[in-house]
Formats: C-alpha cells, structure tokens, sequence
C-alpha cells in the first residue's frame, strides 16, 4: 500500500490527521470569528479548546477512523463498498482496535473499554479515601478533592456502568433472540467508537487550566456555570457518552422489535431481553434531557446566555428539574439490565423457571413507568414548591412494589431448586442482600422529614452505593462471570472467582456500611476535611476501601489468565436453555449456521423433553409449552 | 395471552414431603417463620439500641428521630425475611456433586405474588401516610415566631434579625421560642443544616427558602453547610448558640451598642463584633464591621472578634507580619500559604469585592488586634 493510500483508510493514521484537522478547524473558527469583532484577545484558549478540542476534533477523530465512511460514499452517490463480512469476528487483539461492526467484538470491545474507565474511577475513590483516612488536609487539596470525587462519579456512571450493560447486551441480545447481528451494525459501531471520547474528555478535564471539573456529577448551577474550564470537559464528554448511550438504545429497541427468531414471542423471550428493551426505552426518552441540561450550561458559560442566572430571570431550579428528570429514570439504566442478568443467573444455577415470568417483564414495564414521575426526590431541600414533594414520596415509594415483585420472585425461583454455588450465583446472592438493604435505605429516604435529615450527608453516599455498586455492579460481576466462557471460549477459575466475590462482598460492606451511621450522625458529603468526632469510622472506612479495592486485582487476573490460558469451555458449559449456549464457545462469525426456530419458553428447567430453541425449523413433535405463562406439559 | 398461569400453589407451601430433601422436616415453613420472627425481634432490638443520630435539640428532632424508629421497625423483618429464605434455601437445597437434576417445574403462583404485589403496597402507602403528617407538623406556623435572615455566601453564614436590627456571623436563639429562618443566597448554592435540628434547606440563587423550628435544648451546635459550593465547602461552618432567654436579650443589648458606638467596644457581651448596619461611625471604614461582614471569622480565628475558625491560620498570631504581607495575603491568599493550611481554600477575589480603603483599614484592624 503506498503511504498516500495508507493514510486515506479508515484507521488510526487517518483519525489522528481527522483530529489535527478538526483540531485546526475549531481554531481557525475561533480566531476568524473574534476577530471579525474586534474582540480582545483574538486567540482567546478557552474558547479554542471548546470549540476546537472538544468539539470538532472528536467529529474529525470519528470521521479518521472511519465510523462514517460507508455513509458519507452512500450519500454522496459513489458507489459504496458491499458488505463482504470481510471485517467481521476478531482473529487478533488488533482487531478490537478497528470499526468493526460485529456485534460480538464491539460487545468485548464496550466491556474492556469500560473496565479500564472502571479502574480510573476505582484508583481516584482509593486517593478519597486516602484523604479522608483522617481529619485535616493529607494529600490533595480541596479543588484537587472535589475534582476527584466529582470524575469519579462521572466515570463509573457515564463509562462505566451504563455502557458495560451496553457491552454484555451487544454480545448477548442478538445471540438471544436468534439474530445474526444487531439491527444496525455500522451504528453500532458509531455508539461504541463516540464512547471513549467522552471518557478521555473527562480525564482529561484534570491538564485543564484550575484543574478537573469540581462541581460533583451533578454540576448544579449556578456553580458550574462559574468555575474554571474544566466544567467545559464535563459538559461536552456527557454529550458523546450520552449519544453513544441513545444510538445504541435505539438499536436495541429495533433489534429486539424486529430481529427476533421465528417463534420467539414476546412471552417468549428471555428476561434480560426484556430488560434490556425495557432499559432501551428509559435511554431514549430520558437522555435527551441531561444532553439538554448540559447544553443550557454550556451556552451559559460560552455564549453568555442566561437560563441558570436569576439576575437576569434565569431559573436555577430549572436545572435541577431538566437535571434529575434523566438522572433518576438513569438509575433505573443501570439497574434494570442486572435485573435482567440476575433472572438468566439464579434460574440457570438453581435449575428452576424464573418463578413468575409474566410478572417480572410487567413489574420491568412498571418501573419504567413509575421512573418518570419520582424525580423531584432528589430535590426536598432545593426550594422548589413544597406540595411537589408529598406526591413524589408516594411515587417513590410505590417503586418499591414492582422492585419487591422480582426480589421475591428470585427467592421464590431458589427455593427448591438444585442449586450450584458457581460465582455467578454468588454474586447473584450477594446482589440481593445489597439490593435488598440499599432497597430499604431508599425506602426511608422517600420520606420526606427524614430526607431532609440526611440529604446531602454520607447516608446518600452509603445508599447509592449500595444501590449502584452492591447492586449494580455485583449483577455486572455476575453477568461477566456467567457469560466468560461464552465470551471467550475458556472457563475462568472457580476458586479465584470465589475468592474475589467473598472479599468484595465483606469489605464493601465494611466500607459502605458504617457511611450510613456517619450520614446520620451529621457528616455531609463531599467534603476533603470532616470533624474529629467522625474520625475512628472514616479510619475503619478507608482501610476497608482499600481492601476492597485490592478485591478487584483478583478479577482482573483472573479474567486475563483465563482468557489466556484457561480450560476451553464447552458450548453450554451451565445446561442452559437460552440460545446464546446452543452455539459453541465463542460462537460462529454469524452466530447461527442454520436460524433457529423458537418452539418453548426460556427456562422449562425440569419440564421433561422441553427446549427453548431448535437449529433449524422446528419439528412440531418436540415443541414444548412457551414460557412463564404456558401450561406444564402433561404428567409423563 | 390466552396461555393460563399453571396453578402450581401447593407444590409451593402446602406439600414439602414431595421434596425428599425436606421431606424430614415437618414444617419447614413454619420453622422459617420461627427463626425469621426471632433474628427480627433481635435486629429491631439491635437497631434500635444504637445511638443513631447527634444530640436532640430541637422540637423537630423528636419527630424524625421517631419516624426513624418507625422505619427501622419496618425495615429490619423485611430485611430478615429476604435473607432467611436465601440462606435457608442455599442450606437446604445446595446441589449434591455430581447432581445433575433440575428443580421441580414451578413457574408462579398467584396466590403468592397478590400476597406480595398486596403487603408491600400497603406498607408503603401507610408510611406515605405518615410521613406527610409529620412533615405537615413540623413545617406549621407557630404564633409570635422569631424571624431569621440566613444569607449564604461563599464560605461564610451571616445572619440578621430584621425586627431587632441586628446582624452577626453567629446564630443566637434564646431557648424553646420558635423561630423562622428566611434562607438567601449572595452567589451559588449552599444548604442551611444543623444537624442537631435536623433541619435543612437549600439557599437558592433568585429564592428565598423557609425553614422553622423550635429550639429545646440550650448549648453549641454548628451550622453546616451541605450543599457542595466550591472549594472552601468543607469549611463552611459557623456557630448557633441556643441560649436562656435572658443571656439571648442582652446579647441583642450588646450587639445594638456595639453596632450604635461605631464598633468600638472590640470583644465585648458575647465577643461579637459589630453589625455595621446602624452606622454611628461616620465616613471613616468600621474595619470589625467589615472584618464580619466580609466573612474572615468563618474560616480564622481571632480572639479580639470573638471568632474561632480553624481552617485558615489563626490571625491573632501574625505579630511578625507586616502590613504588605497582610494585603498580599488578602489580595492573593495563593501568593505565600502557611504551612499545614490547603492552597485554594480562601476566595481570591476580596481584591476586587473590597475597596482600597477597606482592605487598608482591614490590615490596620488586624495589626492592630494582635496580643
């Protein structure tokens, strides 16, 4: 290939020269534009590294590497290049580092990317703690501290948990439902390629000058609207994590609503499918509104205008509304698809139906629906108009009813079932104790007179992390752990898997844990420095938070080394029913050689001769009922 | 949607012997029940046995300290029924090695999934119930209610009683009167919290925030900021006093001379310094005035205001500085920081926010009050 050639192909070369000419672009805009006005200085940097380095050389970066190329030939009339397949399935590390548009690597490429988010995130909580190990001022100094705790959130919401969900969906959803690919794939790749952007923005925010945005995750104006350019990498990063978030939502939806095999109902399907079309359906209305929120602050600090200055008849409540009315059905993102893995793990490791099948995807429809109208919890001591708040405590609490449906229905589906303590399973069960106790805390925190005791305290930080990490996270475990062997075609190792669930479940609990008596006890948070009487527990906390931290080390090598050298994994290592496990480990390039055809439900674990899918068309002889809400067979 | 629920109820509950594996038990339910009733009673004597929450000093706090109770109470069977049957069922139903069987194929029970779609919502909507009527009785007007100006500002309080013309950096309430706190903002968001009133409310830009209570117990509590507000947010602390209502008269005595002589009585009465409202002093700059109302005693010490704030160095021990080094620091708090004290904390801008002359009678004042 002559160099010319080498550097118009899509890849690495091409997108570092997009992004130098996006880079010059944004520049030269700046410069023309201040100077066409006369304005003093002409080369103003902030407004150069808005509009040029976070702005337009992202787009220039996404143009290289060749996210759009298929479409700008399409739209422009040149002929396009058919899709040969050429570029599908990954046969070396290198190809995880191209626009490929197989579900399965994009799905391994989302799952590693937002690892390494997780560990960034993880090594600033480690430096928190290591600052709030005692009272006074050790290693960082307040602007360096509220920077930390505030990308820490960011990353783990934004590049972590949201898009790992994102990941294990892209790999398993389509294997699921008996679909070759997602819906979309050169969107799909366009999601995953646009969210690394918003990741590096946000660590990046840390070489702005007055340091890392340092307003918390929640960027309240009128504080973000004031503080120095750091804010700026926040505001935009939200916007490519978030339109990566949308796009593949969209995909999702469309995917599942339309790619389904021949049989596969919807009461056919399995529960993270519908956690995930569920999940999908929060993404695309709610995320508009935080891309809004961002905006306002964004043209409020480069353009001057006026949506959060009361001053001038701006409304700082308004963000809180525009805010929250994303941020709080966004929790139910990054819940509900664990819901969806916790079904597929406890009924595959216990060997028994999804108790209640019908009524787990209703109470999922039942959350989305109740996710809208509970924002304003977050916002009893924000001034807004006192009666607000008497409806939301009902709402919120009533969430509690759909969320109690799947709890008990997951017991319900242990209990008396044949149940094999794999990993997963653990993590399974460590994630609904957690759940369960993070569950009751938000349950007192809907209570108005009580919120407005501890909101903004530790109590906070104990329940979301309870909620998020002992939820959340303990299902992503769960879900990494089931779906390994799937993924890479070798089982990972029993004991060290074990080993990394039962330090992770004691130490977040020693961690997390006695927050919950310091929240009450009068310490707020979000605070570098704290009073002596809190000392003996944040000491207790910090040890405990490094432990756990360590905790992870454990996974990592064991995901690597088994990944590396591992036993290779059978097709269905688990005797699942679900389709993904009827294909070998990992499956073909195209999932399926032969579509197969639905002929019973996902989980007729102990229905004698029942199966859930057949390679091919199906034989009307071995149909077995469909799923939750069909009628066993017929005594043998 | 025409397929029915398989009605698989007994296989649930009633019929156990079925299961060889609990088929030695007589009532495995009721054995659950048994222990999850016990481990409740114990954990709701347990949560309640610990000293949850900060000094009770305001009628407020009985209300959410019993609320809290409620919720424990509430809480703690729920808790104990999920793990009970977890542990239980891992106990009793762990697969032999080598067991390759399925469980039985249960797929729901109606009669169950009312029972739990039913309890929890009524225990939901009684503690709704409750909630609002608490929340309504601790927000009622009282009859002759003392009103407090709270304004927020970065990283100080400042608080004035508008009927007594009165302004101070640190709250004083004589004992069991109600109070009104009408809650500003001079910039960004903070939040008005005494923990030991368990009361809280944002100060919002554009907004003025109520908050009422009664205090019930004399003593020394801080008022904490709890809404991040930029750097000096971990700082931003003061004090409230509750007092007798005698002592609380005489310090509104002390403060009004203080404020009418032009601040010259440095530290007297309750070691405040003067309101500057009144303006008895003329032209010339009231440097203690200013001293408060600029907010220094938020974060420094010093003894002849009366202040005791720890996070920046204590200013009545600058003997050895000299006055451009005092401007320097005011000016430019980045330009030399003392050892042990964070950069950054202290705003930058008092340069631009204080006129020369201010700044020059504030370096004067602090020489001045060295010991």
């Amino acid at each position: 290939m002559t160099l010319t050639r080498r550097l118009l192909a899509p890849g690495w070369y091409r997108a570092a020269i997009g992004t130098a000419v996006g880079f010059g672009f944004g520049l030269g805009l700046v410069v023309l534009i201040r100077s066409l006005y006369g304005w003093d200085p002409i080369v103003d940097w902030n407004a150069i590294i808005t509009v040029g380095a976070l702005i337009a050389a992202p787009l220039g970066y996404l143009v290289g590497i060749g996210c759009f190329d298929y479409w700008f030939y399409w739209a422009s009339g040149r002929p396009t290049r058919a899709e040969d397949h050429s570029g599908h399935g990954a046969h070396s590390w290198k190809d995880y580092f191209r626009v490929n548009t197989d579900h399965k690597v994009i799905g391994i490429q989302y799952i590693v990317t937002t690892m390494f988010f997780f560990v960034a995130g993880g090594l600033m909580a480690m430096l928190m703690r290591a600052e709030l190990a005692q009272p006074g001022t050790q290693f960082v100094d307040p602007n360096t501290f509220n920077g930390l705790f505030s990308v820490h959130a960011s990353l783990m919401i934004f590049l972590f948990i949201i898009p790992v969900f994102a990941g294990i969906a892209n790999y398993v959803i389509p294997l699921m439902i008996g679909a070759p690919d997602m819906a979309f794939p050169r969107l799909n790749a366009l999601s995953y390629w646009m969210l690394p952007i918003g990741g590096v923005m946000m660590l990046c925010s840390y070489f702005a000058e007055g340091g890392a945005f340092a307003t918390g995750w929640t960027a309240y104006a009128p504080l973000s609207t004031e503080t120095p350019l750091g804010q700026q990498f926040f505001t935009v990063g939200v916007q490519f994590a978030g339109a990566s978030s949308i796009a593949t939502a969209l995909n999702f939806l469309v995917t599942i609503i339309t790619m389904r095999a021949p049989g596969m109902t919807f009461w056919r399907m399995p529960l993270l499918v519908w956690a995930n079309f569920t999940t999908s359906l929060l993404v695309v209305i709610a995320t508009p509104f935080i891309a809004g929120s961002q905006f306002f602050i964004l043209l409020d600090r480069s353009l001057g205008t006026h949506f959060f200055d009361p001053s001038v008849n701006g409304d700082v409540l308004m963000y809180q509304h525009v805010f929250w009315f994303y941020s709080h059905p966004a929790v139910y993102i990054m819940m509900l698809p664990g819901f969806g893995i916790i079904s597929e793990v406890i009924s595959t490791h216990s060997r028994k139906p999804v108790f209640g099948y019908r009524m787990m995807a209703f109470s999922l429809v039942a959350i989305v629906a109740l996710g809208f109208t509970v924002w304003a919890h977050h916002m009893f001591v924000s001034g807004m108009q006192g009666w607000v708040r008497v409806p939301m405590m009902i709402t919120t609490m009533l969430i509690a009813v759909p969320t109690g449906i799947k709890i008990f229905s997951w017991l319900a589906t242990l209990w008396r079932g044949v149940i094999h303590l794999r990993t997963p399973l653990l993590f399974a069960l460590g994630f609904i104790t957690m759940f369960t106790l993070g569950g009751i805390s938000g349950i007192m925190l809907a209570v108005v007179p009580f919120d407005i005791h501890v909101s903004d305290t530790y109590f906070i930080v104990a329940h979301i992390h309870y909620v998020l990490f002992g939820g959340s996270v303990f299902t992503i475990f769960a879900g990494l752990y089931h779906w390994f062997p799937k993924m890479t075609g070798r089982m990972y190792d029993e004991s060290l898997g074990r080993l990394h669930f039962w330090m992770s479940f004691i130490f977040f609990n020693l961690t997390f844990g006695p927050m919950h008596f310091v929240g009450i006890d009068g310490m707020p948070r979000r605070v570098a420095d704290y009073a002596e009487q809190y000392a003996t527990w944040n000491a207790i906390i910090s040890i405990s938070a490094f432990i756990f931290g360590l905790s992870f080390l454990i996974f990592v090598y064991n995901m690597v080394a088994s990944w590396r050298h591992g036993p290779a994994a059978p097709g269905n290592p688990w005797r699942a029913h679900s389709i993904e496990w009827q294909v070998s480990s990992p499956p073909p390039v195209f999932n399926f050689d032969r579509v197969p055809t639905v002929v019973g439900g996902p989980y007729e674990y102990g229905v004698p001769g029942a199966v859930h899918a057949v390679m091919g068309d199906a034989k009307p002889a071995v149909a077995a009922p469909a799923g939750g809400g069909g009628a066993p067979p017929p005594n043998e | 949607m025409s397929e029915r629920q398989p009605v698989t109820g007994d296989e649930v509950k009633g019929a156990p012997e079925e299961d060889p594996r609990i088929a030695g038990e007589k009532h495995p339910v009721a054995r659950m029940i048994g222990i999850g009733v016990v481990a409740s009673l114990v954990g709701i004597a347990i949560t309640l046995l610990i000293d949850w929450f900060p000094k009770n000093a305001a009628g407020s706090a009985d209300k959410i300290d019993t609320l809290y109770d409620v919720l424990l109470i509430c809480s703690v069977p729920i808790f104990v029924l999920v793990m009970t049957i977890a542990i239980y069922s891992v106990w009793r139903f762990r697969a032999k090695p080598g067991d390759m069987g399925d469980g039985p194929p249960i797929h729901g029970n109606t009669r169950l999934e009312v029972v739990w779609v039913t309890i929890p919502f009524l225990m939901v909507t009684a503690l709704a119930i409750y909630g609002w009527i608490v929340l309504d009785d601790l927000e009622a007007k009282a009859s002759d209610e003392l009103v407090v100006q709270v304004t927020g500002q970065q990283f100080t309080w400042r608080f004035e009683y508008p009927k007594e013309r009165v302004e101070s950096t640190r709250l004083v309430l004589p004992v069991d009167q109600p109070v009104v706190f009408r809650i500003r903002t001079n910039d960004v968001i903070h939040s008005f919290w005494v923990p030991e009133f368990r009361l809280k409310s944002d100060a919002v830009p554009g907004l003025t925030t109520r908050v009422r209570l009664t205090p019930t117990e004399e003593g020394r509590y801080q008022v904490v900021c709890a809404e991040l507000c930029g750097l000096g947010h971990a700082a931003m602390r003061q004090l409230v006093h509750v007092v007798p209502r005698d002592e609380y008269d005489s310090w509104l005595q002390t403060r009004r001379e203080q404020a009418g002589g032009g601040g010259q009585a440095g530290g007297g009465g309750g070691g405040e310094t003067g309101g500057g409202q009144a303006g008895g002093g003329g032209a010339a700059v009231d440097a203690e005035a200013l001293f408060s109302s600029a907010g220094c005693g938020g974060c420094h010490t010093l003894a002849a205001a009366g202040t005791d704030g720890d996070v920046g160095p204590d200013l009545g021990q600058i003997s050895k500085a000299n006055a451009a080094y005092v401007e320097q620091s005011i000016k430019d708090p980045s330009a030399v920081v003392v050892k042990g004290y964070p950069d950054g904390v202290m705003p930058d801008d008092f340069g631009e926010r204080l006129s020369s002359e201010q700044i020059d009678a504030l370096v004067k004042y602090l020489l001045e009050a060295q010991r």
